[in-house]
């Protein structure tokens, strides 16, 4: 196979395993995202298979040749997106181009055929001569994927590459790489947008601390992991905390706020049925009779299930509460395998 | 990978060394003048002022003494320099390191072009100043042109020494640790300003274990006309230290790069 085989992959820095054992491989023409908390390992499997980390353990091929053994050479063959700007500040963007096209051996006179092209294809067409520090965000992710393409490979890897754009360029950046993979190349995407990797990737693996621990395609990884449907339940705005409920002619009621409450209560407003709750509160009393699985973060409730329409009808019904009702997605997966903390 | 294990260059490292010398033409001017306009001042200051009042110090005047003395003081800063401050900039700051490695180029390859690159730097002041050496007619002799291999060698061993530094350093302001007690002691212990005989016996060992002091007897002897005395011991010294910092330096770079 001459994209990248992965087996056995481990590495440890002092007592903590960063991998442990992984294998995969990349299917030629196809899109495979890696995706993970933060600590999960996703940009050390990448560093390993290029060859600038040497693993414990595990086999790497890349490009059709074996890594570290001969990764100067397997790097001919793969251009990479990474997750942080290394744009030469002192040079123009056509100058970026050129600089980096003569670190893969070819002539000057090929790496400027190829400028214009390249440039036109980030989007840069009139910006050849523009200072690296002129250009803004989307901008120079966009040329650092153009000079990922300037020896023409087969391989890219993209470490987060849309991380910190606005919607426009991550957009132009995704029709790009669609348009690279209908040219045939195989692409391995680190990523922590879970729409960015159901747009794009083929298949995926889902890591956690040096492991997979969900891997196929968007559509099986959901359907394996996660009931089909999620309703989100969140408090009105001003809902307070479930009380006795209030008798027939509730008014608008001003609770005195102390100053110095450790958690202010919110304010109350009187509505009709006088029935006021939180979501987390409702969750707690009613919601395991609608959802097969039901997580309260905070105040939202998020409700799990394969058959949705019973728990829309109680809601309905109900003031109070707001709710969203949605397919489940990846990001729910990714939560439920992965959990909540933070990873700092 | 044991990482001092010994260095495995190719000539990839040429592509580094020409995207730095594209950096460097963008700012050449303010560059040479910078590297120039520093030891010409020392030389010519102490020169003329301390001069007017020396007799000959090791034979020559001491403007032509010192002449010799700065051409190899500023190769030294100059491949300091690069090797520190500019080197460490691209590294750490710039992240331009990363961008390199991800290309088929090996980090062996990479601290070689800084390494070379330092050293060509330094070569193009140590001849700025020697045109202005011998603009002063303080060159008797054309041996004095072999002082500009001397040159190009002492700057080598200089960048891969400063090049250890910059593989150890957590930040620029490390730096000043290698300035004030290697840098600077060496200096004046190495016959730049006042002959070495000068000095106490034991100052005089220590000398002689450092490299600049060996560029000075190369360098001095023929900006003065004369074939230097124990060249090839001087030229061991220089090339064993390029060498072996660079070996060093690049274990180094290794360890804090590619762990």
């Amino acid at each position: 196979m001459d994209t990248l085989s992965v087996s056995g992959l481990a590495k440890s820095y002092g007592s903590t395993a960063v991998l442990q054992g992984l294998t995969f491989e990349l299917r030629p023409g196809e899109c495979y995202g890696l995706l993970g908390p933060n600590g999960a390992g996703k940009t050390t499997t990448l560093r390993c298979a290029l060859g600038l980390t040497a693993p414990d353990a595990g086999t790497i091929r890349l490009a059709g040749l074996p890594v570290p053994e001969r990764a100067r050479e397997a790097r001919s063959r793969v251009g990479i997106v990474p997750q942080m700007d290394n744009l030469d500040p002192d040079f123009t963007a056509a100058e970026n181009l050129l600089v980096y096209g003569r670190y893969f051996g070819l002539p000057d006179r090929a790496v400027h055929e190829r400028i214009p092209r390249l440039l036109e294809f980030a989007g840069l067409g009139g910006r050849a001569e523009a200072k690296i520090n002129t250009l803004s965000g989307g901008m120079k992710r966009r040329l650092t994927l153009a000079r990922a393409l300037v020896n023409d490979p087969d391989i890219l890897f993209l470490d987060e590459p849309t991380t910190g754009l606005d919607p426009q360029a991550r957009h132009l950046i995704w029709e790009r790489l669609k348009q690279l993979l209908a040219q045939g190349k195989t692409v391995l995407l680190t990523t922590h947008f879970m729409d960015e990797a159901e747009r794009l990737c083929h298949r995926l693996a889902i890591m956690d601390r040096g492991r997979f621990i969900a891997e196929g395609s968007p559509r099986e990884v959901i359907a394996a992991h996660i009931e089909p449907e999620v309703v989100e339940v969140y408090g009105e705005p001003g809902g307070a905390p479930a009380g006795p409920p209030q008798g027939g002619a509730a008014k608008d009621m001003e609770q005195a706020q102390p100053a110095n409450e450790h958690h202010p209560l919110p304010r109350e407003r009187g509505r009709g049925d006088g029935s006021l709750m939180s979501a987390a509160d409702w969750a707690r009393a009613e919601a395991a009779q609608f959802a097969t699985r039901v997580e309260v973060t905070g105040e939202t409730a998020f409700c799990y299930l394969t058959e949705s329409a019973p728990l829309l009808r109680h809601l309905a019904g109900r003031q109070g509460l707001r709710y969203l009702h949605r397919p489940a997605n990846l990001e729910d997966v990714f939560l439920k395998l992965t959990g909540r903390d933070l990873r700092d | 990978m044991n990482a001092f294990r010994p260095p495995s260059p190719s000539l990839r490292f040429i592509p580094v060394w020409r995207r730095n010398f594209l950096v460097w033409r963008k700012l050449a001017i303010p560059s040479v003048l910078g590297n120039l306009a520093d030891p010409m001042i020392y030389m010519l200051g102490l020169g003329y002022g301390l001069g007017a009042l020396l007799p000959e110090v090791g034979g020559v005047s001491y403007l032509a003494f010192l002449a010799a003395g700065t051409v190899c003081f500023s190769t030294m800063n100059a491949a300091t320099f690069e090797a520190l401050y500019s080197a460490f900039s691209r590294m750490q700051v710039q992240k331009t390191w990363e961008a390199i490695l991800n290309a088929p180029v090996a980090l062996d390859d990479l601290v070689l072009a800084e390494l070379v690159w330092a050293a060509s730097k330094a070569s193009l002041s140590g001849a700025a100043i020697l045109a202005v050496v011998a603009a002063l007619g303080l060159v008797s002799s054309p041996l004095a042109l072999w002082a500009l291999p001397v040159v190009f060698l002492a700057g080598l061993a200089f960048a891969a020494l400063g090049l250890i530094v910059t593989a150890l350093a957590p930040s620029y302001d490390f730096f000043m640790y290698y300035f004030t007690l290697i840098v600077t002691p060496m200096t004046l212990i190495s016959g730049v300003f006042f002959p070495v005989e000068q000095l106490p016996a034991a100052f005089q060992a220590l000398s002689s274990l450092l490299p600049l002091s060996h560029a000075v007897k190369l360098a001095r002897p023929l900006l003065l006309g004369e074939a230097p005395p124990a060249a090839a011991l001087h030229i061991a010294v220089l090339a064993g230290y390029a060498v072996t910092a660079f070996w060093l330096a690049l274990g180094l770079a290794r360890r804090r790069l590619l762990k």
